[in-house]
C-alpha cells in the first residue's frame, strides 16, 4: 500500500466540493472513502466490490481465490529496509494475508518515467524477487510503460495478488463483536517515520528501517494459536492504525476504545512525532497489523505472535466495546477519554 | 523523552487536579493563551476532569488562526505563480483564504514546500537560483527569533531570490483587548512558555498589576498545565495576582536576550490585524527597512486583493474565549475540519478543531470524567 | 507557536559562521541552529528546540527538583486516600 507521503501535501478540504483530485483522495482517509463512494462504487457494481476489504474473495469454478491489487507510489523509491519494490509485493501479498488467504501469485505492472537509470531499476526488481521468494509467491505475468520524463515521479508499480481463500478462516472487517480484544503484531509508526526521515525539506536522521516484511506466516501462527476464530485483520498502512481501527469499527458497527499507554510506539518514532508534531496512530506501517480476536484467547493469540520473529513486540491494545458504534476513543494516562477520528486527508507537520 | 515523558505522568496529574478541586471555593475562569495548550487541554480532557473548579476559556493564542484573511489571499497569490516555490510551515497550508487555500494551489499545479525550519527555506533558495523562494513568516514571539535568522543569513549570505511574507503577532496586547472587554470573565491567565521563553516574563508584571489577574507561564504537557492551574487558583484564592514561573526548566524571567537582539535588527513594532478579532495597534512584527529587500510584500505586486471572509463565522467570539465551539451553530454542523469555515476549525491548535476532534461526544460508558454537555 | 520539544546536543558545528549542532530527539537527529544560545551549551546539555533552533537551555537541576517536589506530593496523596479509608473499614467492622 502506499506510503504516507507527508512531505507532498494533502488536500483536506471539502470532500464534496471539488471538481477535480486532490491529494488528499489518495491518503487513505476520509476522503479517499468518498472518492470511492462518490466516484467508483456508483459505476463499478459487484457484491465484492461493495464491501470493500482489503480484497475480494470471489468463485472461479471449484475454487474460491482471493484477489486484491495495490499501486505503489513512494518518494524517495528507496529508504533504509527496503525500496518501493520490496513494498508492492509485501503490500499486496499482505492484503491477501489479512483475508485469511494464502498468497500464492503476484502480477506486476511497472509505469517507469522516462530517464530512471537502469541501476535503479535492477536494483528495485531485485529486491522484488527476493521478497517474492521470502513470501513464497510467484510472478507470473507483467506488464511495462513508459512515460515521459515529469509525469511519472521516477516508477510507479501495480502489483495484483491471487490468493487461495481458506473456508475455516475468514477474518473479516465487519466480524468484531463488543468484548473482542484488540491487538497490534509489533511496534507503530516505524514506516512512515523512516519515509519522511529521506524525504527533503525535513531531514533528520533516525536509527530506523522500514519494517516491510511478509506477514503471512505471523498470521498464520496467529490462527494457529486462537483455532481460526480471529475476527478481524488488518494492515495498518496508509493512515495508520488509526484508519485502520475506524474502518474495522464502522464495518463491524462496533466501538473501540484504546489505551494510550499500552501503544508500542518505539523511541525514535515518538521522537519524530514529538518534533514534527505528529500523531504515531496516523503513521503508515509496513510490517504489522492489528488483530481482533475473542477476549479468551487473546492471552495464546499474543504469546503466539511473541513468539514469533515478526511479532515480538505485539501488544493488547483496547478492546471491542457496544457503545458509540463506529468511534473509537482512547483513555488518556490522565484518565480522560478523547476521540480517534480519522483524517480527512494527510496529517501534516506544525509549528503550533 | 527526557524532560517530556516525565510531565505525561497520570499519577501526578490525577494528583494535581485532586489538589486543585480541594482547594478551590468557587469555580475559577482561567485562559490559556496557547494553542499548543488548547490542544494538550483538550486532548487530555483537562477541562472536563477539573470542571467545577476551574473553567478553562481558550484565548487566541494559535497564530495560524489569527493570521489575517489578507495575508492567506496574498499567500495563494503568490504561490500560484509560475516563478515562486512557495514555503510554510504544515500549520498554514489548510486555512481557508477568501476563495482558496495553499492545498487547493497546489493541486492546480502551484510549488508549495512545508519546511521544518525557516533556514531550510534559505537553503531551498540557494539550491533554485531561477526562482523565487518565498517564506510564510508566521508566529508569536517564539518563532520570530527563528524567522529573524532566516532573513538576516539570506542579507549575509547574499541569496537575493529568497523573500519573507510577515505576519507575526504578540500575546500582551491580546491580552489586553480580552481584558478591556466589558464582558470579560477572565480571572487569571496561563501565559505561553514558549513565549515567554524568548521574551522572559517582565512585560506581564504591569498586566498582573493593573487588572489584578494572576499570570502563571506555563509549559505544554499535562502535568504542566495542571501545575500552572494549581499556582493560579491558589493565588486566586488568596486573592494574590502577580506573575509567576511554572516552566522553570525553560523559562527565565529576561527570557532570551540574544533571540530578542536579533528579533529587533530584524524587525519593528506594527500595527496588525488578527482574523476574528480586527486590528490591534502595535501587536505585530514587519520587517525593518533595511531589510525590505526582502519583504514579499513589497516584491511582488499584492495590492489588488479582495478578501472576503463567511459571515457565518464566529472564530472571533471563539478566539476571544466569547464562545465554546460548540455554542456557534456552525460548529459540526457547517463547520467541519473537511469543511471549515474559519482557522479555528483548521489548525490542530485551534479551539474549533481540538473539540471537534476530541471532544465531540464523551461516551458515558468509557468512565470518563466528564461535565461537558452533550453536543 | 509552542512546539517546543527538549532535545540533546550531540554535537557541535559552525556553518558558515553560524553556531548549530546535531541534536537527538530520543533517537531522532537533526541540525539545529545554536546561535541563541551559543555561550551556554556544550555536548550532552539538554535545549528547548523550536523549528530547528535552540531557543533555550534546559535547566536541568531546577527542573529535577522541582519535578520531585510534584511526585513527592502526588505519593502523599496517595498516602492520605489510605490514611482516609482506614477509619471508614474500622467503622464498618464496628458497625452494628
Amino acid at each position: 500500500m502506499t506510503a504516507t507521503i507527508i512531505g507532498s501535501v494533502s488536500c483536506p478540504i471539502p470532500v464534496t466540493d471539488h471538481d477535480r483530485v486532490v491529494l488528499g483522495h489518495g491518503s487513505g482517509g476520509k476522503l479517499s472513502a468518498a472518492l470511492l463512494k462518490q466516484h467508483f462504487l456508483p459505476h463499478l457494481q459487484s457484491d465484492a466490490l461493495r464491501q470493500l476489504g482489503d480484497g475480494a474473495v470471489v468463485s472461479a469454478g471449484n475454487a474460491r481465490v482471493v484477489l486484491s491489487t495495490d499501486t505503489f507510489v513512494v518518494n524517495p523509491l528507496e529508504f533504509p529496509g527496503g525500496d518501493i519494490g520490496t513494498l508492492a509485493v509485501n503490500g499486496t501479498v499482505n492484503d491477501l494475508a489479512m483475508m485469511g488467504a494464502t498468497p500464492c501469485y503476484l502480477t506486476v505492472g511497472f509505469i517507469i518515467e522516462e530517464g530512471l537509470a537502469f541501476e535503479t531499476l535492477d536494483r528495485i526488481v531485485a529486491s522484488m524477487a527476493r521478497a517474492a521468494s521470502v513470501a513464497g509467491v510467484q510472478v507470473v505475468t507483467g506488464d511495462t510503460k513508459v512515460v515521459e520524463h515529469g509525469k511519472g515521479d521516477g516508477l510507479f508499480i501495480n502489483t495484483t495478488g491471487l490468493g487461495l481463500a481458506d473456508s475455516d478462516f475468514s477474518p473479516s472487517p465487519d466480524g468484531v463483536r463488543p468484548g473482542d480484544v484488540v491487538l497490534v503484531s509489533g511496534a507503530i509508526g516505524i514506516h512512515g517515520i523512516t519515509i519522511l526521515s529521506a524525504r527533503e525539506g525535513l531531514e533528520f536522521e533516525a536509527d530506523l528501517e522500514s519494517d516491510t516484511a511478509c506477514l503471512h506466516p505471523l498470521v498464520q501462527a496467529l490462527r494457529r494459536a486462537t483455532d481460526n476464530s480471529v475476527a478481524a485483520l488488518r494492515d495498518p498502512t496508509r493512515g495508520g492504525v488509526a484508519s485502520a481501527l475506524n474502518e474495522i469499527s464502522a464495518a463491524s458497527r462496533v466501538g473501540i476504545v484504546l489505551e494510550e499507554s499500552a501503544l508500542p510506539i518505539p523511541a525514535a518514532v515518538a521522537g519524530a512525532c514529538e518534533m514534527l508534531g505528529l500523531d504515531p496512530l496516523y503513521v503508515a506501517n509496513e510490517g504489522n497489523f492489528v488483530a481482533f480476536v475473542p477476549p479468551h484467547l487473546a492471552d495464546v493469540a499474543l504469546d503466539a505472535l511473541r513468539n514469533h520473529p515478526l511479532g515480538r513486540g505485539a501488544q493488547r491494545i483496547g478492546v471491542a466495546v457496544s457503545d458509540h458504534p463506529g468511534m473509537v476513543v482512547m483513555r488518556t494516562p490522565l484518565g480522560g477519554t478523547r476521540i480517534v477520528d480519522m483524517l480527512p486527508g494527510d496529517q501534516l507537520p506544525r509549528i503550533c | 523523552m527526557k524532560y517530556l515523558a516525565e510531565y505525561r505522568d497520570g499519577t501526578i496529574g490525577r494528583a494535581l487536579a485532586e489538589r486543585i478541586r480541594r482547594i478551590a471555593t468557587r469555580r475559577w475562569t482561567l485562559m490559556e493563551l496557547c494553542g499548543g495548550q488548547t490542544h494538550t487541554i483538550v486532548r487530555q480532557g483537562i477541562d472536563a476532569l477539573l470542571d467545577g473548579a476551574v473553567e478553562m476559556i481558550h484565548g487566541p493564542g494559535c497564530p495560524v488562526c489569527v493570521t489575517p484573511l489578507e495575508q492567506i489571499d496574498r499567500a495563494v497569490h503568490l504561490a500560484s505563480r509560475p516563478d515562486v516555490i512557495f514555503t510554510s510551515f504544515g500549520d498554514m497550508l489548510r486555512v481557508p483564504g477568501s476563495e482558496c487555500d495553499l492545498l487547493r494551489v497546489k493541486a492546480r499545479g502551484g510549488t508549495i514546500r512545508v519546511v521544518y525550519s525557516p533556514l531550510d527555506a534559505v537553503s531551498l533558495a540557494i539550491k533554485h537560483p531561477d526562482k523565487q523562494v518565498v517564506f510564510f513568516a508566521v508566529g508569536f514571539e517564539t518563532t520570530a527569533p527563528a524567522n529573524a535568522m532566516a532573513v538576516w543569513r539570506a542579507a549575509q549570505l547574499g541569496v537575493p531570490n529568497f523573500s519573507m511574507l510577515v505576519s507575526h503577532v504578540t500575546v500582551p496586547p491580546a491580552m489586553l483587548v480580552i481584558l478591556d472587554a466589558p464582558d470579560n470573565r477572565v480571572q487569571g491567565f496561563l501565559a505561553a512558555g514558549h513565549v515567554c521563553t524568548i521574551m522572559g516574563w517582565e512585560e506581564y508584571e504591569p498586566i498582573a498589576a493593573k487588572y489584578h489577574v494572576p499570570i502563571v507561564v506555563t509549559g505544554f504537557e499535562p502535568v504542566d498545565i495542571l501545575e500552572g492551574i494549581w499556582l493560579a487558583v491558589q493565588q486566586l484564592e488568596a486573592g494574590s495576582a502577580f506573575v509567576e514561573n511554572q516552566y522553570v526548566r525553560s523559562v527565565r524571567r529576561d527570557g532570551n536576550v540574544a533571540a530578542r537582539e536579533l528579533m529587533s535588527k530584524v524587525f519593528r513594532l506594527s500595527d496588525r490585524k488578527w482574523r476574528g478579532i480586527g486590528e490591534i495597534p502595535a501587536s505585530g512584527l514587519a520587517l525593518r527597512e533595511e531589510y525590505a529587500d526582502f519583504d514579499a510584500e513589497r516584491r511582488f505586486a499584492l495590492d489588488d486583493i479582495v478578501t472576503n471572509e463567511p459571515v457565518e463565522c464566529r472564530s472571533g467570539d471563539v478566539l476571544r474565549g466569547r464562545i465554546k465551539p460548540y455554542e456557534c451553530p456552525m460548529f459540526g454542523v457547517v463547520c467541519t475540519p473537511e469543511r471549515p469555515l474559519g482557522a479555528p476549525m483548521v489548525s490542530s491548535e485551534g479551539a474549533c478543531a481540538a473539540y471537534f476532534n476530541y471532544g465531540r461526544a464523551r461516551p458515558a460508558s468509557v468512565g470518563a470524567q466528564t461535565g461537558m454537555e452533550e453536543r | 507557536m509552542c512546539l517546543g520539544i527538549p532535545a540533546q546536543i550531540v554535537e557541535l558545528r559552525n556553518d558558515r559562521g553560524l553556531p548549530v549542532g546535531i541534536v537527538d530527539f530520543g533517537g531522532v537527529r537533526r541540525e539545529a541552529c545554536l546561535a541563541y544560545v551559543a555561550d551556554q551549551v556544550n555536548v550532552g546539555d539538554y535545549v528547548i528546540v523550536h523549528v530547528g533552533f535552540a531557543i533555550s537551555k534546559v535547566d536541568e537541576a531546577e527542573a529535577q527538583r522541582t519535578f520531585a517536589v510534584l511526585r513527592e506530593m502526588s505519593q502523599l496523596d496517595e498516602l492520605e486516600w489510605i490514611t482516609d479509608a482506614i477509619p471508614s473499614v474500622a467503622a464498618a467492622e464496628h458497625a452494628p
